[in-house]
């Protein structure tokens, strides 16, 4: 509660500064109303969302804002209905094929012009995941690299290192294995837990390309390379590395496991930072590592999710949802909500600052400097919605039953080739 | 009476009985008490593992407190009341007239009509559900709660109408056929001679609409998508996502979405019995 | 003038005719709106592709009868029937279940009222709430079922993880309200029971089980038919338990054709109306069989009277 009401002073505070630092921005002066849905429905992103509605409406003090705010989990499945029966000004989404079924409904406004901008120079780097058949359909507001989020302090007493390489990881795995430890933690019952361990298995193992091209539905699920990866996966599962009855747990309630020291580690997105620290870990107890090495000389590729606003189609008052989407990419604004005490994420904009915490930091300089092979959405953004399901279902009866592997091969390449052809 | 009343059987049977009610009464309701005692726990207990211990200290004021000051639980409570009331009401009037005219009156496609009522009472929601979201998006009502409620009055009417129908078929027919001969109009017999027969199958009809309505979860899920709109049982969900693994939270939420329906049915026994059994079991 | 008493008067005349049409008309028009003519539209829509999504470049579009061509092959459906077919069968223990806790309370004790209320309970919840606490009851870390399995010597056992446990688990968590209803519906059937009969089964030396079979049970019939009919409706109409409790899983092995629909056609990642809609027409369609039989025993009984 206390950490709430801070945010809010912050917010507030730097409400003052934005709101001067852009009064001589696009001039045009708006009215009417612009009607936001947005998924921003946990505690922080929450204020960060009312914070931005709260900055953009004094600096239009014409212009009704209405923000409404949809649980995050049921914003995935109710957004194909807002869109065609009372589509908002705005509305939040994620990047890559994630949108694409709204983009070739014609659901989502293009906003290349927007792009086509000199401010939109700086948000190069998420160009190509904001773009379908050669246009853009939507902004970036922030970004946050996946990886290892490990207990530093049982690392510690275990004599263990950051493991660069697959060996070490695996040496790593059995010392904890031996002491009593599993290695990760994971709950993989909503199933896109699974998806992440896929995707840096398969990165790592057949390189950016590979994935990039069997994500899209290009490359058989029969083919030697993905099986290698799950050879790979196996030799983890086999080790007993993950903890038990994870198909069970969602991925807070794999959480008091790493809380507790009962597994060392979790394959996460930055996003769980303010879980383990809300859990009572301290920033010594924490540490990050990005995923080894797995295949030598494959460059390394990470996930890294981006979330983004749209414009639908059918909205009302276009001019000031452009107007807004400009706001958000802003370089200002997007430092700001990015910080540590707001979102705690990674802003897109490279005129933004980057918040001094530990996690941001690694992950920035992971992101922009140690990611040469590519960078991912993440499984269920690459894929198409119906691939996705399919697949990480796989994953996770892979994860419980190692020996299904041909029979959930099999039924991942039957629908690879119903969606794609061949 | 069967079985053999216990005062008839022997003593030692008596006292087993007697002994028997409450040990039953507990396994029963186990997994229930189990969720009230997390409800008064500090979260501190789930974290030091103490799952299934005596509370550590007694929080239940602080938790019940919180689910009402930290979350929108009140605005979904409020929701739930704004489309369970309507429905009822809504429903109560629609099937007092289809009872009416499907109780009192024999004409050709009587049974045929009453059948219909029935048979669309019995299918399974999902037959409905893509064909009704379109209707929805349509009118303009999805995510509001006068989408929700129209659907919900038109599909309980099917199985009000069954209750009501059944209801009116037993009552004395002599009553109308006097008031006709007397030269009363039809409506006014319907309102004055049998809607105050049909107390007691209005009472029951509501309180069991009232039941079913706040219970509902599938259509809140499929019609509307927000604290706006959405009713507690999917309020409970995302407050699920929003506290994530603090139990005594979701428990203390758990109840406060579960106390309305209970309250009803314990103010309403009897007519809530009586609804239930379809008026068929007497 | 004239008019108007014309119009009177042929009212007048035809009233006994007109008015449970007029009283029909509200309700027969929702329930036609929102329930009878969506089935057809299901049917319909079962033999298109469509997304789902509005816009002028989405047009459903017609692939014949190749959803439900599909669906022969699909495996996920098989589970999804094969899990019906469960539900249905386990379901209607409910029925001896709610008898039998009905006969034990079916006393004059002191506080029994209190007793049958608090036994009838679990009804009135919401099943979502159900389903919470059976998800905690199994919970593999901390659950009460591993506790008690734990002081027998038993377990642990992942009740909602184990593919082939987690639908037992899930029909389990539903008898408990199911149960309940039954109860209710018998505790009020033994009430009429005809105490005369009973009496001359005693003279006849009937007791215990030979009593309750050829005595009780046949005038508990009507009892009996509505549980029947109420507990299959909420077999094939479960959906909450599964959606809060497993959301499927573990890999789809707890859907059923309910929930496999849903996902098909609204989930986060289910796109496919037409799919959608031919799984819900099976559904129906073995609905159909069930609801076929109670129409049909209602009409014995209306033509009976």
């Amino acid at each position: 509660m206390t950490t709430f009401k801070t945010t809010l002073a912050a917010l507030a505070a730097s409400t003052m500064i934005a709101g001067t630092a852009f009064a001589g921005g696009h001039g045009a002066k708006l009215s009417g109303d612009l009607v936001i849905f947005s998924d921003m429905s946990n505690p922080a992103p929450r204020a960060v969302m009312e914070g931005m509605v709260e900055r953009f409406g004094e600096m239009h003090p014409d212009l009704n804002i209405e923000l409404t705010v949809i649980d995050r989990e049921a914003y995935k499945t109710q957004i194909r209905n807002f869109l065609s029966a009372n589509p908002p000004d705005v509305a939040n989404w994620y990047a890559a094929n994630r949108m694409r079924p709204f983009v070739s409904a014609g659901l989502f406004e293009d906003v290349s012009d927007l792009w086509a901008e000199d401010e939109f120079a700086n948000l190069a780097s998420t160009k190509g995941a904001m773009t379908i058949d050669g246009a853009q359909w939507g902004v970036p507001y922030t970004y946050y690299q996946w990886g290892v989020y490990y207990r530093e302090d049982i690392y510690n007493d275990l004599g263990l290192e950051e493991p660069t390489t697959w060996d070490e990881e695996k040496a790593n795995c059995q010392t904890l294995l031996d002491n009593g430890i599993k290695c990760y933690t994971i709950g993989t019952k909503f199933l896109w837990t699974a998806g992440g361990w896929f995707d840096y298995l398969n990165m790592r193992t057949n390189g950016y390309d590979f994935h990039a091209a069997l994500t899209a539905g290009e490359e058989s699920w029969l083919s030697s390379p993905v099986r290698e990866t799950f050879e790979n996966w196996r030799e983890l599962i086999d080790m007993g590395a993950f903890i038990d009855d994870h198909q069970t747990y969602s991925w807070q309630e794999a959480l008091p496991f790493m809380l507790r020291g009962e597994a060392a580690a979790y394959l996460m997105g930055n996003f769980s930072v303010a879980q383990f620290r809300d859990g009572g870990l301290t920033d010594d107890q924490l540490d990050f590592y990005q995923f080894p090495t797995i295949t030598p000389g494959i460059a390394k590729a990470e996930d890294a999710p981006t979330d983004t606003f749209h414009i639908p189609s059918g909205a009302q008052n276009k001019e000031a949802a452009r107007e807004f989407l400009r706001f958000v990419v802003s370089a200002e604004n997007q430092t700001l909500i990015n910080n540590g005490d707001n979102l705690g994420q990674l802003p897109v904009n490279a005129a933004s600052s980057v918040d001094n915490d530990e996690f941001l930091q690694q992950g920035f300089e992971m992101l922009s400097s140690n990611s040469p092979g590519g960078v991912a959405q993440f499984f269920d953004r690459d894929a198409s919605a119906e691939m996705a399901s399919v697949a990480m279902q796989g994953f996770q009866e892979f994860m419980v039953f190692p020996d299904n592997l041909d029979d959930i091969l099999q039924r991942l390449e039957a629908t690879r080739i119903r969606l794609n052809g061949n | 009476m069967f079985p053999t009343p216990i005062e008839k059987t022997s003593r030692s049977w008596q006292l087993t009985y007697q002994g028997l009610l409450p040990l039953a009464l507990i396994t029963w309701l186990l997994p229930l008490i189990a969720v009230a005692i997390f409800s008064v726990k500090p979260s501190g207990d789930f974290t030091m593992g103490n799952y299934w211990g005596a509370p550590s200290s007694f929080e239940g004021i602080v938790n019940y407190t919180r689910v009402f000051t930290d979350s929108d639980m009140p605005r979904y409570l409020f929701n739930s009341v704004f489309i369970t009331v309507p429905t009822v009401l809504g429903c109560v009037a629609l099937s007092a007239m289809t009872g009416f005219a499907l109780g009192i009156y024999r004409f050709r496609s009587n049974l045929f009509v009453f059948f219909l009522f029935v048979a669309g009472n019995f299918v399974p929601f999902q037959i409905l559900m893509i064909p009704v979201r379109d209707l929805t998006l349509d009118l303009g009502l999805y995510d509001t709660k006068t989408g929700l409620v129209l659907f919900h009055i038109a599909f309980q009417t099917g199985f009000c109408t069954l209750f009501m129908r059944n209801f009116i078929r037993a009552l004395p027919m002599e009553l109308i056929e006097a008031a006709r001969v007397e030269g009363v109009r039809e409506w006014r017999i319907f309102w004055f001679v049998v809607l105050p027969l049909m107390k007691p199958a209005l009472a029951a009809m509501a309180v069991l609409v009232f039941t079913f309505i706040w219970n509902d979860y599938f259509w809140a899920v499929v019609l509307t998508q927000g604290p706006e709109s959405q009713p507690v049982t999917a309020g409970i969900t995302s407050f699920n996502a929003q506290y994530g693994v603090a139990y005594n939270m979701l428990s203390a939420g758990s109840i406060i979405a579960a106390l309305p329906p209970v309250m009803m049915f314990f103010l309403m026994q009897k007519h809530f019995i009586a609804g239930l059994t379809l008026g068929a079991v007497k | 003038m004239d008019r108007t008493i014309a119009r009177k008067s042929w009212y007048r005349r035809n009233e006994i005719a007109v008015t449970p049409w007029l009283f029909l008309a509200p309700g027969v028009l929702f329930f036609l709106v929102y329930v009878i003519s969506p089935i057809f539209q299901s049917f319909h829509l079962s033999l298109f592709e469509w997304n789902g999504l509005g816009g002028e470049n989405n047009a459903a579009k017609f692939v014949g009868l190749r959803n439900y061509e599909e669906l022969m092959t699909d495996s996920a459906f098989e589970v999804s029937l094969i899990n019906n077919v469960k539900w249905l069968v386990l379901y209607l223990l409910a029925i001896p279940a709610g008898l039998f806790i009905a006969l034990f309370l079916n006393q004059t004790v002191t506080g029994i009222r209190l007793y049958k209320s608090l036994f009838f309970f679990p009804f009135v919840i919401s099943q979502i709430v159900v389903g919470l606490v059976f998800t905690w009851f199994y919970d593999p870390r901390f659950g009460l079922l591993n506790e008690i399995l734990g002081w027998v010597g038993l377990g642990p056992v992942n009740m909602l993880g184990d593919p082939d446990l987690v639908t037992y688990g899930i029909i389990f968590a539903g008898l408990w309200p199911q149960t309940a209803y039954c109860m209710i519906l018998y505790l009020t059937g033994l009430n009429a029971v005809d105490p005369e009969q009973i009496e001359a089964g005693r003279l006849d030396g009937a007791k215990g089980w030979r009593m309750l079979w050829h005595v009780i049970l046949p005038q508990l019939k009507p009892a009996t038919f509505i549980a029947f009919v109420v507990t299959i409706i909420g077999a094939l109409r479960s959906f909450d338990l599964i959606s809060i409790m497993t959301n499927g899983g573990p890999f789809g092995q707890s859907r059923v054709l309910s929930f496999y629909m849903f996902e098909k056609a609204l989930s986060e990642y289910g796109f496919r109306m037409g799919y959608g809609a031919a799984i819900a027409v099976v559904l129906f369609l073995i609905m159909l069989i069930f609801i076929s039989y109670f129409l049909w025993s209602m009409y014995r009984e209306e033509r009976g009277h």
